[in-house]
């Protein structure tokens, strides 16, 4: 997997924090299991983090680590990790509750079909299946929205976005994807603006959306 | 630059590291006391057996209170080594009950959590890798798991982990002390930048700041960082491939 568009310092270093959006962090830590430049840069934002915890100290009471030192208990045995057992990244999957075949679908007219995942408020996210060749709907944005591609790609009139990459949007672009000829696209968009294609409402709007 | 312990002395193995850092380093770890020593001039590589009062007197050698904290951190994870791990809590459970408090926890919470934090060290210490992170960035990414817990937020999903395959595997020494001398200098580094800036870099870490308000540029020097962690991917996936 040839990755071209990769996580913002912004993004990566809100997620080394701890500090995004749920649907946000499902994006990146999706891209980060797709994408070793990504993990290494995670890596050095972490250890920004690291240097900030050295900067400041709170004094502790005298019996805080008498009374840690009572509550060790038996360390934990090293566990294997898992490997990915499907096609997709072991975040994602937790969220689908299983692999690409578990995904509810909605159809959404024309081919296209969406599946909104459970996170926290702030963002949402989804996954998208858009047949090859046909038209991204949506797409004024409003707020920011990360879209990852998994499978497929799709163009916009200034780039491509194959698999892992991440195309970062926000008001400003204003642009009409299409997905490419070839395999079905399937991605990973989450959005910090209202969700704006219910299944019932791009059916009214097709005749402007072209949809 | 290496050293083992060997006795009661220390065998020292120096040789500079980094062509950009003036300041060479002898480290010396006793057991699970450890103390590094900086001189200021540049000497020519040396390898020399040096007990406990020789270091104590050498003319140039001036101790600083900088801890070997990943060998501490090994003792924790390889021997269950309880003096090691309080020599850890004394330095970081301060700083985990600080981070807490800076992150908008109050006093007595913050140390009920920097205590859970500094267990979660000793019991999930198999997960430690010294050739991956300082010590300091390992209990960070666990202080920020914890702080995220007290504030009910969003879950934060984490990325697959890799099967580094530490476990029985002699880490490489020079691995560990280049991840360690990383660190160290990010640290320094952090404490020059310009106060405002710091400032806005430590607000971003206590989860004070969205991720639009966050600036991309942090001014701290992360290339060497993030370039030796992506060689160890690319290690990592030449073998398994």
């Amino acid at each position: 997997m040839t990755i071209k568009h990769h996580l913002s310092d912004q993004l990566l270093m809100g997620y080394a924090a701890g500090n995004l959006p749920e649907a946000f962090s499902l994006v990146v830590a999706t891209h980060v299991s797709l994408c070793d430049e990504c993990r290494a840069r995670l890596g050095a934002y972490e250890a920004v983090g690291g240097a900030v915890l050295e900067t400041e100290t709170a004094e502790m009471s005298e019996a805080s680590l008498e009374a840690c030192l009572a509550r060790l208990g038996q360390p934990e045995a090293p566990q294997k990790p898992v490997p990915r057992r499907g096609f997709l990244p072991t975040p994602l999957a937790d969220y689908v509750g299983g692999d690409l075949a578990q995904v509810r679908w909605k159809p959404l007219g024309m081919g296209v079909r969406q599946a909104i995942l459970p996170t926290g408020k702030g963002a949402s996210a989804r996954l998208l299946y858009i047949p090859a060749g046909q038209s991204v709907p949506d797409h004024g944005h409003r707020g920011l929205e990360l879209t990852l591609v998994l499978q497929g790609a799709f163009r916009d009139d200034k780039d491509r976005f194959g698999p892992g990459d991440v195309e970062i949007a926000d008001e400003s672009d204003e642009h009409t994807p299409i997905a490419e000829a070839g395999a079905d696209c399937i991605c990973l968009a989450a959005t910090d603006a209202p969700l704006r294609f219910m299944a019932l409402i791009p059916r009214l709007l097709q005749p402007i959306f072209r949809i | 630059m290496l050293f083992k312990a060997y006795g009661d002395g220390l065998l020292l193995d120096h040789r500079p590291s980094d062509p950009t850092a003036n300041l060479p380093r002898i480290s010396c770890m006793m057991m699970s006391q450890a103390i590094t020593l900086h001189y200021s001039d540049a000497a020519p590589p040396q390898r020399a057996y040096v007990g406990p009062r020789q270091v104590a007197q050498g003319r140039r050698l001036a101790a600083t209170n900088e801890t070997d904290w990943a060998a501490l951190m090994l003792a924790v994870r390889d021997r269950q080594d309880r003096a090691a791990f309080a020599a850890l809590f004394r330095h970081f459970a301060p700083r985990v009950k600080a981070f807490l408090m800076k992150s908008g926890t109050e006093a007595s919470l913050a140390e009920d959590c920097a205590q859970d934090v500094l267990a979660t060290v000793w019991q999930k210490a198999h997960l430690f890798d010294p050739t991956r992170a300082s010590v300091a960035t390992w209990v960070f990414t666990i202080a920020r798991n914890r702080r995220i817990d007290i504030a009910r937020r969003d879950r934060r999903p984490e990325p697959e982990a890799l099967d580094w395959g530490g476990e029985g595997q002699e880490p490489d020494q020079a691995d560990i002390y280049e991840a360690a001398e990383e660190a160290a200098r990010l640290t320094e580094a952090l404490k020059i930048l310009p106060d405002a800036q710091r400032a806005l870099v430590a607000r971003a870490f206590y989860g004070d700041l969205s991720h639009s308000e966050i600036a991309a540029e942090t001014g701290l020097p992360l290339g060497t960082i993030k370039s030796r962690i992506r060689l160890a991917l690319d290690r990592l996936r030449t073998k398994m491939s």
